[in-house]
């Protein structure tokens, strides 16, 4: 797995239907300020920066690296641009590790954004060629059809997904960061809004969100110097498929668990459930949580809807999933993703707040994209390994 | 009976009016493009400037301090339907305008936008909000100097099209070619044998090409579908179902539309066929399939088809 890589800083704008009081220059500023606070780091001590962001489309910013280089104190310094659609706040988290993890720098900072206000999501994922029929269904549309599958294949009864939404809102309320804050928010107030996509209702979706989320990533050396306790990367992996291909198994795709099977091999973890005490995990629409936990194996086939009913995945449960709310409460596509990697390093860096997991020594970040067709996920714990 | 005529009173060449040193100063800065107050013996700055403090009658000193040109909107009356002799033929607010470094507020004409006559407000207009004045070209010495207030820039407009060339391939063409002639083609793998619609002229499974062509029905089956209640003036009109349908022969679904039937009664498994549009209007597009609706037959049971959902 190359050289040890740690997490010494985490920094996040608040997410918000609309910042117009900031250009995409002064939001990414923001969460990179920041992070490098956290750090105790300077932009003349960073060697190298990594960004991401959803597809150009979204917001019409073609090349946001040249655009901000200067902007995140890369002038003369490498910066680079990663591409995966919604699992990219992973995957650029992942490719800034990479250059830790191969000896080549020794601090690098990551930064992820979206302005959804500025940005049109469903008009750019639903770009058709004169060769296609479209039907503009956009996101929620498009992963409608494969929730109700997964109903079907599993049997699960229909609360579930409401179930998922009130806990991650309610965890929301104790994250300072996150966007959706709906006090009192109950299973009555979720099954009173309408149906968008059927299956999946209003209060089943996540919001559109203004924001940034920023790490610095260090060597072994440069995180002894560092101010605060470092998240250590256990693992990281990325894989993806094709979006159609005769026996895709959309409801639970091979890439996700393919990808899940290799950062557990390189955490040394054989029992998901049990040997991870966090997880933050890309829950765009409140059924996917069953979903993924059937697809990263924190049980078998069919079974994931029945944590969720149990209550194994509250704050209070054995396996807190989203403790920050999650995407359920804050999308900022592009940053989502990375969001999801920072919230676990502050899990086992004990800086959670008050969203903070008792004992939390290691947490998985998970991200993913396109039509769940591109996977990224890393593990960090307390402990360097 | 009553009876009316139109009657106008206009002094000749208008009224002179001397305005003294104070206003004077003011009109005078205006002309050249400042926007200036007086400041009073207690030290508060009055814009537009008079001869004394309106508090407590004491004349002002004859410091003249420069203000704005931006400034804050204290107040605002929306105008709907202007009147001839308004400053703007479009709705518009008038607004009490407090210049940076002033204390007090001017009144002026605050131009928010192209609005219908009639329109309501606009939500962004709010006390608070940050404006500057729009200057005239040709500058006399009066208020009118300044055309109108405007809202500061605090968003761009960023036009992206993008045009280009576009070629299907030797494999989409054929399929395309197929539709044109109203069959629904796919290939074979070679390795796994699924039938793979419309054909990419490879198998992403397997990585190998394909040229085994094979005609499959315009009759299918769906695996699941959503129902979409959002509207999109793109989409059609809501609720709209979108399902995946496996077309007969085929080992792949392909997402389309459904209707004929009222959303609430669409199922997993419901037997489905293309309804075309008339002969004469096929073209090389998949708009030939108009959507798909119902067929008179049994549904499919959910084991036969849970492999390809």
């Amino acid at each position: 797995m190359g050289d040890p890589c740690a997490v010494i800083g985490v920094g996040q704008t608040a997410y918000k239907t609309r910042r117009l009081d900031v250009s995409v220059a002064g939001l990414v500023r923001e969460a990179a300020r920041r992070a490098l606070d956290d750090a105790g780091l300077t932009w003349k001590d960073i060697d190298a920066v990594v960004i991401g962001k959803a597809p150009d489309l979204f917001e019409g910013m073609v090349m946001p690296e040249a655009y901000l280089a200067d902007a995140l104190g890369a002038r003369g310094k490498p910066i680079m641009r990663v591409h995966t659609a919604g699992s990219v706040g992973g995957s650029t988290a992942i490719v800034a590790a990479g250059l830790i993890q191969a000896g080549v720098h020794e601090r690098v900072l990551t930064v992820a954004w979206e302005k959804q206000s500025e940005s049109n999501a469903t008009w750019a994922l639903t770009v058709s060629t004169p060769f296609s029929a479209s039907l503009v269904v956009g996101a929620g549309g498009y992963f409608a059809p494969h929730i109700r599958a997964y109903m079907r294949r599993s049997g699960a009864p229909d609360h579930i997904g409401t179930l998922v939404a009130v806990k991650d809102r309610r965890n929301a309320l104790k994250n300072p960061y996150a966007h959706l804050k709906i006090p009192g928010i109950s299973r009555e107030m979720v099954e009173s809004t309408p149906m968008l996509w059927e299956p999946i209702r209003y209060l089943e979706t996540c919001p559109s969100s203004d924001g940034a989320c920023a790490m610095v990533l260090a060597s072994a050396d440069a995180a002894k110097a560092a101010p605060n306790p470092p998240a250590w990367v256990h693992g990281t992996a990325m894989r993806s498929e094709p979006i159609f291909f005769a026996g895709r198994d959309t409801v639970n795709p091979r890439a996700g668990r393919d990808c899940a099977a290799d950062v557990y091999r390189q955490a040394g973890i054989t029992d998901p459930r049990r040997e991870i005490d966090v997880a933050e995990v890309y829950v765009p629409f409140s059924w996917y949580e069953p979903m993924w936990l059937e697809n990263l194996g924190f049980c078998g086939e069919g079974e994931g809807w029945k944590l969720t009913e149990a209550g194994a995945t509250a704050l209070d449960g054995d396996i807190p999933w989203n403790a920050s709310g999650g995407v359920l409460s804050s999308n900022p596509i592009g940053a989502s993703g990375m969001i999801r990697f920072a919230e676990a390093a502050l899990q086992v860096r004990g800086m959670a707040g008050e969203h903070q997991v008792d004992g939390a020594r290691r947490a998985l970040g998970h991200a993913y994209g396109g039509g769940a067709q591109f996977f990224s996920m890393w593990i960090v714990g307390s402990d360097q390994p | 009976m009553s009876s009316e005529a139109a009657h106008v009173v206009e002094f000749p060449g208008g009224y002179t009016r001397s305005v003294g040193p104070v206003i004077g100063r003011f009109l005078t800065e205006l002309r050249d493009g400042r926007l200036v107050g007086v400041r009073t013996a207690g030290g508060r700055v009055l814009v537009p400037p008079a001869e004394y403090d309106p508090d407590d009658g004491e004349a002002v000193t004859g410091e003249f301090v420069e203000v704005g040109p931006a400034g804050t909107v204290r107040s605002w009356s929306w105008v709907p339907r202007p009147r001839p002799a308004h400053p703007l033929d479009r709705p518009f607010a008038w607004a009490l305008i407090q210049p940076d470094g002033a204390d007090t507020a001017l009144l002026h004409a605050l131009d928010v936008g192209v609005f219908e006559e009639g329109a309501d407000p606009p939500r962004f207009l709010k006390t608070g909000m940050r404006v500057r004045p729009k200057w005239r070209q040709e500058r006399t010495g009066s208020i009118g100097d300044i055309e109108c207030f405007r809202p500061e820039v605090t968003l761009i407009n960023a036009p992206t099209r993008l045009e280009y060339r576009l070629r299907p391939g030797r494999a989409l063409d054929r399929f395309l070619q197929g539709i044109a002639e109203g069959r629904i083609l796919g290939h074979r793998c070679p390795e796994c044998g699924q039938v793979i619609v419309p054909m990419k002229g490879l198998c992403p499974r397997d990585g190998v090409p394909t040229t085994e062509e094979v005609q499959v029905a315009d009759t299918g089956t769906v695996t699941t579908f959503a129902v979409n209640n959002l509207p999109d003036p793109r989409a059609p009109e809501v609720p709209f179902v979108s399902a995946y349908v496996l077309l007969d022969g085929a080992d792949l679904t392909m997402l389309a539309l459904v209707a004929g039937i009222p959303a609430d009664r669409v199922r997993i498994g419901m037997r489905v066929k293309a309804v075309w549009r008339p002969r004469e209007e096929w073209v090389a597009s998949m708009d030939n399939i108009k959507w798909f609706e119902p067929l008179d037959e049994p549904d499919v049971p959910y084991e036969r088809i849970k492999d390809y959902v």
